[in-house]
C-alpha cells in the first residue's frame, strides 16, 4: 500500500491533515510548545506537548517515560522479597503505602495472616503517609500557582515531624522498606507511640493555620475555582481514583469499599466535592487529613502488644504456591494495586502495578482544553502525580 | 469583603515570622556542618562488616556464605570465598571472605543483607559523609574499609547490638554445651569400651567382633568437633 492509498483509506488527504495541525484557516497560527521535561512545574521529568491558540490550549498530549526503570520486569527476575525496596521508589513520597499494597497482594497469594499489632502499625503508618502526602501536595500546588516559598515551607516543616517519626521507626526517611509479607520488619521503638500521639495532637493546629493561610485566600480561589473541571461521568469512565474522583462527587474509597486491614473498626467520613475543579481537589485533601487524624488518634491508643510478623512467613526461600492475586489499597493518590501471578518459583511469573498517578493523568487533556497555560499547570498540580510511579 | 482572606493569611505569616525569633517550635532548622542532629537509633546508611578481635581482618564474623550477595536486590555485593579455613568466634573452622566489596554507588540501603545474614555479620552503619572525588574506585568499598568493630556497632545501635550479642552468646553456649556433651559421650563410650574389654578379659574368651567394631565409632565424632 502506498502512502496515497493509506491517506485515502484514512479519508483525508495528507496536506489537509497537515493544515489542520498547523492551523491554516484560523485567524492566527497555532503554536506547538513542549512544556517539560525540564519545566519546573511538571513535578519531575514529564512533558506536556501543548498546542496553543494564543494562550488557549487546543490540544495537549502528555508524554512520559523519562523515568522508566523497568520496575515490573526487574521484579519478575528477582525474589518476592527483593522487590519490596523497589516499591519504595514507585511513589517516593508514600513508600509505606506502596509497601503495604505489595505486602497485601503477596499475603493474598501465599495466604499469610497478619498479626494484630502489625495491622495497627500498618494503619498508623499509612495514615501518617496520607497526612504527609496531602500536606506536601497543598504546598506544591501553591508553588505551582506562584506562591513561592511560604506555603511549601510550612508544609515541609510539618512533613519533617512525620518524617522524623518514620525515620525512628524504619531507619529511613523516604525509602522505608518496612513492611514484610505477614507483618512488619521490626517492632516500634520505645517511646514511638507517645511521640506519634504528640505529632497527631498538634497536627490539627497546623491544619487550622494552613487553612487560615490558604483556604479563604481570594487569589487562590480565583486561580482554582472553575479551573480544570472534571465531570463525575468522565472520571468514572477513565478509571480515575482517589481524592480526584471524590472531588468530582463520586463516593468511592477503598478504605470503605474493601475495608482492608482494620479500617472497618474506625469510623471516618469521606469528604466529597461537588464541582470537580482544582479548588475541590485541594479542599477534599484538606478534609481528608482531618479524617485521617480521627483514625490516628484512637488507633494510637488501642495499639495492642504482640508479635509484628506471622511466624509462618519466611524471609528466604519464599515460594508461594501457583496462583494469582490482586491486592489493592487506597493510597494517598488513589487505588494502588499489585497484580501477581505465581508459578511456584521464587520469582513472580507476572508482576503488574496499577499506579494511580498514571491513570489519573489520562484525563489531563480533558481538564485543560480551552484554558490557559497557567491553568494547565495548576490542573496538573492538582492531579498529584509522582513520576516515579507514572513511569515505573 | 474582598481581601479579608488575604489579610487573615498575612496575619498568620506575621505570627510565624515573629515566632521565629523566640519560639523554639518555629526554629526548626540547624546550621548543619557546625550543628548536628544526633542520628536516630534505627537510622541506616550503608552496610558494614562487624569484627570482634583487635585485628579487623582476622576477626571478621563473615564466613563468606554469599547469602547477602544472592539476596541483594541491586546486586552490589561481590564476595570471593577463601581457599583455607580459620577458626571463628566459637572455635569452629569456617571460610572467610578473601574479597568482600560493596559498590555504594549501587547500594540502595535497603537492609535486606542485614536481615538475611545468619551470622550477625553484616550490619548497617550510620556514616553518611561519604562524598568522594573518585567516582569509580572511591565508591567501591573493600572489606578493609567495611570492617567496623563490635564496639562501634554497640555505640550506634545499642538495642540491636545487645540483641545480636545475645544471639552470639547463645550460639557460643550451645556450641560449648555440644562440645561438653560430645566429650561426655566420648568419655562414657570409652568407659563402656574399657568395661567391655575388662569383661571380655574376665570371661577369658575372645569376643572378636565386639573388639574390632568398638574402636571405629570413636574416631568419626572427632571430625565434626574440630
Amino acid at each position: 500500500m502506498t502512502l496515497q492509498d493509506l491517506t485515502q483509506a484514512m479519508g483525508k488527504p495528507t496536506f489537509q491533515r497537515k493544515a489542520e495541525v498547523i492551523g491554516i484557516g484560523r485567524e492566527g497560527e497555532l503554536l506547538e510548545v513542549a512544556m517539560g521535561p525540564q519545566h519546573p512545574s511538571t513535578h519531575g521529568v514529564f512533558r506536556m506537548d501543548v498546542v496553543l491558540d494564543g494562550e488557549t490550549i487546543v490540544k495537549l498530549k502528555p508524554v512520559f517515560g523519562y523515568l522508566h526503570r523497568n520496575h515490573e520486569k526487574i521484579a519478575e527476575n528477582t525474589s518476592y522479597l527483593a522487590s519490596m525496596p523497589y516499591t519504595d521508589r514507585l511513589d517516593y513520597f508514600c513508600s509505606l503505602t506502596n509497601n503495604w499494597a505489595y505486602a497485601l497482594s503477596v499475603e493474598k497469594l501465599a495466604g499469610l495472616q497478619v498479626p494484630e499489632r502489625a495491622e495497627y502499625i500498618r494503619l498508623i503508618t499509612a495514615e501518617l503517609t496520607r497526612l504527609l502526602n496531602h500536606t506536601c501536595l497543598a504546598g506544591f500546588l501553591l508553588q505551582d500557582m506562584g506562591a513561592l516559598g511560604t506555603p511549601l515551607m510550612y508544609a515541609f516543616r510539618e512533613r519533617e515531624k512525620i518524617l522524623d517519626l518514620i525515620e525512628s521507626l524504619t531507619g529511613a526517611r523516604m525509602m522505608c522498606n518496612y513492611m514484610r509479607f505477614g507483618g512488619c520488619r521490626c517492632d516500634l521503638p520505645p517511646g514511638w507511640v507517645d511521640a506519634a500521639k504528640k505529632v497527631v495532637a498538634e497536627y490539627s493546629k497546623f491544619l487550622d493555620e494552613f487553612e487560615t493561610l490558604l483556604s479563604g485566600n481570594e487569589i487562590l480561589m480565583a486561580r482554582t475555582q472553575g479551573v480544570g473541571k472534571l465531570s463525575a461521568e468522565l472520571a468514572v469512565s477513565a478509571g480515575v481514583t482517589g481524592p480526584m474522583l471524590r472531588a468530582s462527587g463520586v463516593d468511592y474509597d477503598l478504605r470503605k469499599v474493601d475495608a482492608y486491614g482494620i479500617y472497618a473498626r474506625y469510623p471516618f467520613r469521606i469528604p466529597l466535592g461537588t464541582h470537580g475543579d482544582v479548588y475541590d481537589r485541594y479542599m477534599v485533601r484538606m478534609l481528608e487529613m482531618r479524617e485521617s487524624l480521627k483514625i490516628l488518634e484512637p488507633a494510637l491508643k488501642d495499639i495492642p502488644e504482640g508479635p509484628v510478623v506471622d511466624p509462618k512467613a519466611k524471609l528466604r526461600g519464599f515460594r508461594p504456591k501457583p496462583g494469582e492475586a490482586y491486592g489493592r489499597i487506597e493510597g494517598p493518590k488513589g487505588e494502588l494495586g499489585f497484580y501477581l501471578i505465581s508459578d511456584g518459583s521464587p520469582n513472580p511469573y507476572r508482576y503488574r502495578v496499577r499506579p494511580p498517578s498514571l491513570i489519573n493523568l489520562t484525563v489531563l487533556e480533558d481538564m485543560c482544553l480551552g484554558q490557559t497555560v497557567a491553568d494547565a499547570i495548576v490542573s496538573l498540580g492538582s492531579v498529584d502525580i509522582v513520576l516515579g510511579e507514572v513511569d515505573r | 469583603m474582598l481581601g479579608t482572606g488575604i489579610l487573615k493569611g498575612m496575619v498568620e505569616t506575621a505570627k510565624n515570622f515573629a515566632g521565629s525569633y523566640h519560639d523554639p517550635e518555629r526554629l526548626t532548622t540547624v546550621e548543619y556542618p557546625e550543628q548536628r542532629i544526633a542520628p536516630k537509633e534505627n537510622a541506616r546508611q550503608f552496610p558494614m562488616l562487624i569484627h570482634d578481635t583487635e585485628d579487623p581482618m582476622k576477626g571478621l564474623r563473615c564466613v563468606a556464605c554469599q547469602i547477602c550477595e544472592k539476596e541483594c536486590p541491586p546486586q552490589c555485593i561481590y564476595i570471593v570465598k577463601s581457599k583455607d579455613k580459620r577458626a571463628d568466634y566459637k572455635g569452629q573452622m569456617q571460610f572467610y571472605p578473601a574479597t568482600f566489596d560493596i559498590d555504594i554507588s549501587v547500594c540502595m540501603s535497603c537492609q535486606i543483607c542485614v536481615e538475611v545474614c545468619p551470622f550477625e555479620s553484616i550490619k548497617m552503619d550510620t556514616e553518611f559523609e561519604l562524598s568522594n572525588t573518585d567516582r569509580f574506585g572511591g565508591l567501591l568499598i573493600h572489606k578493609e574499609q567495611l570492617a567496623k568493630s563490635n564496639e562501634h556497632y554497640r555505640k550506634i545501635h545499642p538495642a540491636d547490638a545487645a540483641a545480636s550479642d545475645a544471639v552470639l552468646a547463645a550460639e557460643v553456649a550451645k556450641a560449648q554445651a555440644k562440645a561438653k556433651a560430645d566429650a561426655e559421650a566420648k568419655a562414657a563410650k570409652a568407659a563402656a569400651e574399657a568395661k567391655a574389654k575388662a569383661d571380655a578379659a574376665v570371661a577369658g574368651t575372645v569376643p572378636a567382633p565386639a573388639t574390632s567394631t568398638a574402636p571405629q565409632p570413636t574416631s568419626p565424632p572427632a571430625a565434626p568437633a574440630a
